[in-house]
């Protein structure tokens, strides 16, 4: 195993992009086939880091550091945690899935689409492998140019308001968090007379609550706009509808998982006091439990497929970010499962509305009804997906539903209360939908003689529906992988402020 | 290790063949897997049992850890003990007969592999339910059999009132399982496990130092998610609406096993409620209140399926009234005599629905004695064994709970017998309705075939002589002794309410037939409520479901999102239009293009921060 597996799992994707530029854009059959080996090679090169990924140590491994740009202190400083591990994977596999399942839908420009995805699988990466905050930050703003083109280029009619919306929030999101990162790299200056922007440095800061309450919401706009979070979310629905069905993929299993990652990886670690701090804890949690049960009543009335299953989206990552601030070991353990579950769910969720999209070119649910009779295997996949997404024991979802759940419970009864009443809400808008698609007579003459799933479209379902059923009847490694981590967090948040509710410490009651 | 997991494992075997394959399997291959696997988790059932007997204390094989984070500790791990012996039983035994009686009842109907392997799926479901030894592990069970139901019911899934009724059993149970997960999550935080066995030690050393309102309310939340799932008021509404699957997904599902499982889950949890006398009252008005208001709604419905559908509501409320006057074993005992005879109620309409090629209203029956005679007896043993008459099986388990509840509160014994009362009339009013008089629909009854017949004997002899299994005696080590005095008058005027019902029946029905229409002219409000079921389901619409409907679409949708957040970003938003103007240049197209505003754009950035550093 080479000692700079990370940098080779980072760089696969635009190696790959490089040798593209040079395959002429009329070989399209080679350009799709290149991408697809490129997307399979960068997820081969991430099975070592698993493999090799040892749960039982603290800190970081694989660690690899040069120096960049000495003279302002900026390095290239990456390593894994068994949290970042856990993302690097769902990006290296849903990247693949995402490129795969492009192979007939995309018809033009197929070399600038492929190398945006590239782009973009290496840009994701480096958000998760980071450990300098403003190599961090350039891997966050690269993510989003090519996401920006994918929506922009390949999306449906609204496709340029859309992508716009989407630069626009997120870029604003991004400059705040940049002034944040450049407050706590001058504090560090003033301290300690470096200038370093490396994230285990900048956790020896010794800031006053106040400049910490500020620099908390600096990194709340960039992260809260990402997850999203309500209020931020509306330029979700916009970008999830318009986007091709492999950037809608990418966009809701890895996109938004940067900004939960953001809170849990520097929000929390770097600002202990501000982040359990009672009133800021208190909006966090509230602003979540706005989001489940939010975004699920409005998926409840959406007219457009693919809106309704971009709205669940706020409703899932909003138990996420609940998760994260409920601030003890099952909340935050359960956010990361619970974003690799969304991932999957939510991907499957996606392609499916792909797969109708492209054998009729409509996402209006009142166009379509009775599918299951024309589409049988196509129906039992849905009905997969959205069991799956509902949380339905033994399946992927509930095991993170309920562990964020116990966690907020044990933060404040209250939220969970409210929390799981957005279950209820799940449950209702998923059944709704596949009634009215997949359910009753046939009524529209057009879907009489729709084809069943092919062979390509099975391929990208088949893995996502064993990984869903595999973490939903053993997720033991995910909670092994996890617990080290996610405990130094904890522990990291509760040793410096006692401000916290009553929550009993996780430590404490595992030693019991 | 005696590999308990087989039990379920075996009709989980069986959904995945039919499931996956079933679809190009020939029908007696199907039947073969279904069938085969169910009858095999019976008698591996009954050979872990013998081998077991006499199960004194509860027998646990642990598995592997399920969920782990924190102190939150939960393995996949089964358990038997007398209890769920008597509940394994009733599931595999009653539903393998009623997987036999299927291959008849289903064999003209498409998807049939479709049928089985989601009927397998529940059997899977309902055993990891009773067999679970941790609330999350019944959960999981719990939640699964709520799947199989949303999927058995809307099986015609053309017809919209099928898919309707499915999803609104899921809807409502999910409402239940609030509950559920709450007092999961409280009995977690209090106890710090999930495992049966821990729980109720500590619980049985002073309660473990729980404040008593902390207990109280962990049963009450319990209660909930088993009101939802035993359709208790007010959450039955979705029962009645089940009946739109299959007949034997209604006998199986909506009357012997899965409805039986929030009895299940407060007779398991005993050890809690017997904390709790605010829970346990709780426990027993709910179950009253329910038996009360369903038998009546019972007296007046014409689809023969409903009035067995308000009757199964009724008794699972006798259920309920029998576990919160503290006599859990009568309430398990009335469990399974219900499994009996309700199933034998469901299958044999089912028989009398296939003779007469689909017609379930009861007012195009009458006279089908003569020509569907093996359905009618079998029909006539449920019948008789419901409405309490002794020696029959239903006469056994209602007096004890009957008993139990004077004990508890001599008034609630009398609303009891009046209830006793009200079920023998519409039973009977059913059953003569369609075999008494003459023929008044158009088709041409022809009796079951023996597939089906055959289950019918065996359950009609069940409900019969069920009720000398004495499942109150085995199961006294777990739950004590009997409940209350022996009183022969208690008993007497229990059978009479009982008598009385069904004359007046005979009376109305048989023989003169206008006089019930007499009766409900002279009632017609009261009966105008009854039939229309007390408009609960209009009430719940328009309480509940149009706010929720109405207010996400215009308040939230609309005016939340579409109108503030997007208005206040549309400003922003139209600066972007003309800055968009601009980045439309951007798109050429030209890959190399792209790359150089990529690299442009990260220069900016480093130049900026070096310009601010600079600064300094």
């Amino acid at each position: 195993m080479p000692s700079n597996l990370l940098s080779i799992i980072l760089f696969t994707p635009l190696a790959g992009l490089l040798v593209l530029l040079f395959i002429p854009s009329t070989q399209k059959r080679m350009i799709r086939l290149w991408a697809n080996i490129v997307a399979a090679a960068g997820f081969l090169v991430s099975i070592p880091l698993i493999l090799n990924f040892n749960k039982d140590l603290d800190g970081y491994q694989f660690v690899e550091r040069a120096d960049w740009i000495p003279s302002l202190g900026v390095q290239y400083l990456i390593g894994v945690d068994g949290i970042s591990v856990l993302m690097v994977m769902l990006t290296t596999i849903m990247g693949l899935i995402a490129i795969f399942s492009s192979w007939d839908s995309i018809k033009e420009r197929e070399k600038e689409y492929y190398a945006m995805f590239l782009l973009q699988q290496t840009g994701m990466i480096g958000v998760f492998i980071s450990l300098d905050f403003l190599l961090f930050y350039i891997f966050w703003e690269l993510v989003l140019v090519p996401m920006y083109f994918i929506i922009g280029v390949w999306g449906g009619p609204r496709k340029l308001y859309a992508a716009i919306k989407f630069f626009l929030y997120t870029l604003a999101g991004g400059v705040l968090m940049l002034l944040g990162i450049l407050t706590l790299y001058f504090q560090h200056a003033t301290q300690f007379g470096r200038y370093t922007f490396e994230i285990s440095e900048l956790m020896k800061l010794n800031l006053p609550l106040g400049m910490q309450q500020w620099v908390f919401w600096a990194f709340f706009l960039g992260f809260a706009i990402k997850v999203p979070m309500f209020p931020f979310h509306t330029w979700l629905p916009d970008a999830h509808t318009e986007a091709p069905t492999a950037g809608s993929v990418i966009l809701a299993a890895v996109l938004l998982k940067m900004g939960t990652y953001g809170f849990i990886r520097f929000s929390l670690p770097l600002l202990p006091s501000a982040s359990s701090d009672k009133t800021i804890v208190t909006i966090l949690a509230v602003l979540s439990i706005i989001g489940i049960l939010y975004g699920a009543l409005v998926s409840l009335m959406q007219q457009d497929w693919k809106k309704l299953v971009a709205y669940s989206s706020v409703s899932h990552l909003g138990f996420c970010t609940l998760g994260i601030f409920a601030l003890n070991q099952s909340g935050i353990a359960g956010s990361v499962i619970q974003q690799i579950n969304h991932g999957i769910s939510t991907g499957m969720l996606f392609l499916i509305v792909g797969v109708i999209y492209e054998r009729r070119h409509t996402r209006e649910i009142k166009e379509y009804g009775g599918l299951a009779h024309v589409m049988p295997n196509y129906a039992i996949v849905f009905a997969f997906a959205m069991l799956s997404s509902a949380g339905l024991p033994l399946l992927n979802g509930f095991v993170g539903e309920f562990t964020i759940l116990q966690g907020a419970f044990d933060a404040n009864r209250v939220w969970a209360a409210f929390a799981v009443l957005g279950v209820i809400f799940g449950a209702a808008y998923l059944l709704w939908l596949y009634q009215r698609t997949m359910l009753g007579e046939v009524t529209n003459e057009k879907n009489k003689g729709l084809p069943d799933l092919n062979w390509r479209e099975w391929a990208v379902f088949v893995p996502l529906m064993i990984w869903a059923v595999a973490i939903g009847v053993y997720p033991k490694p995910y909670f092994d992988i996890l617990e080290k981590p996610v405990a130094q967090i904890v522990h990291r948040v509760h040793q410096t402020a006692n401000t916290v509710a009553n929550a009993p410490a996780a430590t404490e009651a595992a030693s019991r | 290790m005696h590999q308990l997991w087989l039990i379920p494992a075996l009709p989980l075997a069986g959904f995945l063949v039919n499931g996956i394959f079933g679809r190009k399997l020939p029908k007696a291959a199907v039947n073969a897997f279904a069938i085969g696997s169910v009858l095999l988790s019976f008698l591996w059932t009954v050979k872990i049992l013998l081998a077991l007997d006499p199960l004194n204390a509860p027998y646990v094989e642990r598995y592997f850890t399920w969920i782990q984070s924190g102190y939150v500790n939960v393995g996949f791990d089964l358990g038997v003990d007398r209890l769920t012996a008597v509940m394994l039983l009733i599931v595999t035994g009653i539903g393998s007969l009623i997987h036999i009686y299927a291959i008849g009842y289903m064999s003209h109907e498409g998807g049939y592999y479709r049928f089985f392997a989601y009927m397998n799926l529940f059997m899977f479901f309902m055993l990891i339910l009773v067999l679970a030894a941790n609330y999350l592990l019944l959960f999981v069970g719990w939640e699964g059999v709520g799947l199989c139901s949303y999927l058995l019911i809307g099986f015609y899934f053309l017809k919209k009132s099928a898919s309707d009724a499915g999803k609104k059993a899921f809807v409502v149970n999910r409402i239940g399982d609030f509950g559920f997960s709450l007092a999961m999550f409280l009995i977690m935080l209090n106890f710090g496990s999930l495992d049966f066995q821990n729980v109720f030690t500590k619980a049985a050393a002073n309660g473990g130092g729980l404040a008593p309102n902390t207990i109280t309310l962990i049963c009450l939340l319990l209660l909930v998610g088993a009101i939802g799932k035993s359709a208790q008021v007010p959450l039955y509404v979705w029962l009645p609406d089940a009946m739109e699957g299959p007949t034997p997904v209604s006998a199986l599902i909506h009357a012997a096993t899965m409805v039986t499982a929030g009895v299940y889950m407060v007779a398991r949890s005993a050890p809690l409620y017997n904390l709790s006398p605010t829970a346990m009252e709780v426990v027993a008005w709910v179950g009253l209140i329910t038996a009360v208001m369903s038998a009546t709604i019972g007296l007046t419905q014409y689809d023969i399926k409903k009035v067995f559908a308000y009757s199964t509501v009724s008794q699972l409320g006798y259920m309920f009234l029998g576990l919160g006057c503290g006599a859990y074993s009568a309430g398990i005992f009335h469990v399974m005599t219900h499994a009996f005879f309700k199933a034998l109620l469901f299958l044999g309409a089912g028989s009398v629905i296939h003779a007469l090629e689909g017609e379930q209203d009861l007012r195009m029956m009458g006279g089908l004695r003569s020509k569907i005679p093996v359905t009618f007896s079998v029909l006539l043993c449920a019948a008789v064994a419901i409405a309490g008459v002794p020696p029959f099986s239903g006469f056994h388990s209602k007096d004890a709970i009957l008993l139990a509840a004077h004990a508890h509160h001599p008034w609630m014994y009398w609303v009891g017998v009046v209830t006793a009362g009200m079920t023998a009339f519409y039973v009977f009013r059913a059953i003569f309705l369609c075999f008494f008089g003459t023929y008044r629909g158009t088709a041409h009854p022809h009796e079951s075939p023996l597939v089906m017949t055959l289950p019918l004997g065996v359950l009609a002899l069940l409900s019969l002589g069920g009720g000398y299994l004495d499942v109150p005696h085995y199961l006294a080590p777990i739950f004590g002794g009997a409940h209350g005095e022996h009183d022969e008058a208690l008993v007497v005027i229990s059978v009479a309410a009982g008598v009385v019902g069904i004359a007046i029946a005979w009376l109305f029905y048989v023989v003169s037939p206008g006089l019930a229409d007499g009766v409900a002219r002279l009632f017609s409000w009261p009966y105008r409520v009854l039939y229309n079921k007390y408009y609960v389901d209009e009430a719940y619409d328009a309480v509940i479901v149009h706010p929720i409907r109405d207010g996400s679409t215009t308040v939230l949708w609309r005016v939340v999102d579409a109108g503030l957040i997007d208005g206040a970003v549309n400003g922003v938003g139209s600066l972007a239009r003309s800055i968009g103007g601009g980045l439309r240049n951007m798109q050429s197209g030209y890959i190399r293009r792209y790359a150089a505003w990529v690299v442009l754009g990260s220069i900016v950035i480093i130049a900026a921060v070096s310009f601010w550093g600079g600064l300094r």
